[in-house]
């Protein structure tokens, strides 16, 4: 007791634990202590739609390395006696009793009217499906040969889910190897523009000064350009006797080559904010190298808005090189992309009498929603400290 | 204002040089040049080649000199309204780009008009429906418009527009009045084939106008006046339109600099499916043909059109915003 008659300030010489006080439940805990990546993978789960999306992405991209196995016929199997066959359907019942996955035989009959091939349906001749099943031979990946297939064509019969081209070809089949290349440009394509993107971007914003000016213009002038006119300069340049691969890569190049600009601007005003930071002049005092700094301090404090915007960029990629294909500028066959398949669905006959040479159109739709949504719900994910 | 525009102008000129350079490095890249396939070409078929008119070509257009001199000659008759010569046509180049740039431009413009028509109300009911139907249902339409192929699109709508309303197929204007001078008939004409194109090129900038009004207006919407105005018990719809509305539109305006090179890249490749007579089916010849003034003059119209078209947009931006306009500095 002193003079005021008031209880002296007392003050534990315990060890203070302020776990005491502040009781986490479980959750809690598992949430503060979780990781950057970890907190965006729950954001994204949480997005249903993007998780489709990526669900959705993710079995196409899977099925380019099966696409032997997955289509019913090879990519060059011309079915001579079956050219701009409409597409077949397939059906579970016969006469009220279920049999099972089956079409029915057809006929050959020739429209003296319009030049046009008809194939009228047998009702009486059940040819059923066969699956798991040995078919059109095939080189898988260029390996080893192999006849294995998903669905076949019943024994002599036909399998044209999707129909046929001018040549015979099975469309179902083609989309499917078409797939490989459409899919794979569009990886290709972005890990050149991410790679361009971050060392241009991240140069800019670091240094400054007359790099940064540097590159400033030459995003400025690239993007004063409209793009379609530009690729089909660029593409136009590819000389005609160079092979079909490597006029795929020049393709890919090119796209990428207009590309970047978005990622480095990017890139650009984050370090050029980033770089004030406290922890970055620590670095440097420390004697760290510019691309230390850049790579392991500042680039990871963007990476996930960095890899949201390059999924958004895909999209224009993948639209890119099917225009430049339909135009007869971008890819030749007998490399087969979307883009080379529209080609055929050039002329207004073709959307008049064959309306199924078009079905190439629907995987791209597909494949650019699915990117769009999923890039949206991986940007949403992008901050997960919001 | 006079300075800041003075400014912007002043700062336009490298970059088009940049873009000429560009522009004539990828034109000369393919090895030979057209005269040279030309001369092979009419050989092969044993027809004479006429030797006094080559040389005369060869020595006006400086073909056999180093690459810096044919660049200087190019860009400095460009400046005095010469761009060259199309091998191809057999004309000046100006004679033959003559209204199809015109009309390039034309269609540009409506399709901007139709891009904003379509985004505006679709944006503003989205921002102010957050996560409703509305705002799901118009959201994927945008986007089904942005991942649909322009030409096939386009084909589609020919083939329908000719079996529902007997549209002529392709073109822009009926066959009776493409040599025709102007009149009101030509217009109307003109007009009534207008729709698909400009419809066509529509869709595909539409989904991103929309995504990014949505996007701006939503910000906005969040902000403290607004909730303010609220309070003060100001009806929404007033609100919307006294406040975040006209800060949501300066950068409507901005965004045409995005829009622009969208616009332009989706005429090019549907005026080619739609044979339109604009500048996109003769650029793809003339870059498959190698003849070069004539794709490099149409490359340098298009590149200028996108710059001007920036500009413009970041002039009107700096007229409706004093922020942009005192510190002349843009904020993109």
């Amino acid at each position: 007791m002193n003079r005021q008659g008031r209880i002296e300030h007392y003050v534990s010489s315990e060890p203070f634990d302020p776990l005491s006080i502040e009781q986490l439940t479980p959750e809690q805990e598992k949430y503060y202590l979780a990781s950057q990546w970890k907190l965006m993978w729950w954001k994204l789960k949480r997005h249903r739609l993007a998780v489709i999306c990526g669900i959705i992405l993710a079995l196409n991209y899977g099925s380019v390395l099966f696409s032997e196995i997955i289509a019913p016929y090879n990519l060059h199997t011309r079915n001579i006696d079956y050219i701009y066959s409409p597409p077949q359907s397939v059906h579970l019942f016969h006469n009220g009793k279920f049999i099972g996955p089956f079409v029915y035989g057809r006929d050959y009959e020739l429209d003296m009217d319009l030049l046009k091939r008809n194939y009228p349906e047998r009702k009486d001749d059940v040819q059923p499906l066969r699956f798991f099943c040995s078919g059109d031979s095939y080189q898988f990946w260029g390996l080893f040969e192999g006849n294995f297939h998903l669905v076949c064509p019943p024994d002599n019969g036909t399998f044209f889910l999707l129909g046929t081209d001018r040549l015979g070809r099975d469309v179902l089949s083609r989309i499917t190897y078409g797939a490989r290349i459409s899919l794979t440009i569009g990886i290709i394509g972005i890990a050149i523009s991410f790679t361009f993107g971050i060392i241009l971007g991240g140069l800019a914003g670091y240094y400054g000064g007359w790099v940064d000016a540097t590159v400033q213009r030459a995003i400025e002038v690239i993007r004063s350009f409209p793009e379609l006119p530009l690729w089909m300069a660029l593409s136009a340049v590819l000389p005609v006797n160079w092979s079909p691969i490597l006029i795929f890569f020049g393709i890919t190049v090119i796209l990428a080559m207009l590309d970047w600009t978005g990622l480095a601007r990017a890139v650009r005003s984050k370090l050029l904010s980033l770089r004030e930071e406290d922890f970055c002049t620590a670095a440097e005092l420390m004697g760290a190298r510019p691309s230390r700094i850049i790579g392991r301090h500042l680039l990871p404090g963007f990476m996930s808005h960095l890899i949201a915007s390059a999924t958004l960029s895909i999209p224009a990629m993948i639209l890119g090189e099917t225009a430049l294909s339909f135009l007869g500028l971008g890819l030749r066959p007998p490399v087969t992309s979307w883009g080379v398949l529209l080609n055929e669905a050039q002329n207004i006959n073709v959307v008049a009498l064959y309306p199924w040479l078009m079905f190439p159109v629907v995987p791209v739709i597909l494949i650019i929603l699915a990117f769009n949504f999923f890039g949206d719900g991986l940007r949403d994910a992008a901050d997960p400290y919001k | 204002m006079l300075e800041y525009i003075l400014r912007r102008v002043l700062t336009m000129i490298p970059t088009l040089l940049v873009i000429s350079l560009l522009v004539f490095v990828i034109i000369q890249l393919p090895p030979g040049d057209y005269l040279e396939s030309h001369i092979a070409e009419l050989q092969s078929q044993g027809e004479s080649v006429d030797e006094q008119k080559i040389a005369f070509l060869r020595e006006e257009y400086g073909l056999d000199r180093p690459f810096h001199e044919q660049y200087f000659f190019w860009l400095i008759g460009m400046l005095q309204g010469d761009f060259g010569y199309s091998f191809e046509y057999d004309l000046p180049v100006a004679d033959v780009v003559g209204d199809k740039l015109f009309l390039t431009v034309m269609i540009s413009v409506l399709t901007i008009i139709f891009t904003w028509m379509i985004a505006f109300p679709i944006g503003i009911y989205s921002a102010t429906h957050q996560y409703s139907w509305g705002d799901y249902g118009l959201s994927f339409l945008g986007f089904l418009g942005l991942a649909t192929p322009n030409f096939l699109l386009a084909l589609v709508m020919l083939y329908l527009a000719n079996v529902h309303f007997g549209t002529s197929i392709g073109g822009l204007m009926a066959p009776e009045y493409i040599d025709a001078p102007w009149s009101l008939d030509k217009l109307i004409s003109v007009l009534e084939h207008l729709w698909i194109p400009v419809v066509v090129i529509g869709t595909s900038g539409t989904a991103g106008m929309i995504r990014r009004l949505r996007a701006n207006l939503l910000d906005e919407l969040q902000k403290q006046y607004v909730v303010t105005g609220r309070a003060k018990g100001l009806p929404p719809g007033k609100l919307l339109r006294k406040y975040p509305l006209r800060i949501a539109l300066n950068f409507f305006v901005a965004d045409i600099g995005n829009l622009l090179p969208t616009v332009i890249s989706g005429a090019e490749i549907v005026a080619v499916v739609m044979s339109l007579p604009t500048t996109g089916p003769i650029l793809l010849a003339a870059l498959q043909s190698q003849d070069m003034y004539l794709a490099g003059s149409f490359l340098m119209f298009l590149a200028v059109l996108t710059v001007f078209g920036v500009l413009v947009s970041d002039i009107s931006l700096a007229l409706l915003d004093p922020r942009i306009r005192l510190q002349g500095d843009l904020t993109k």
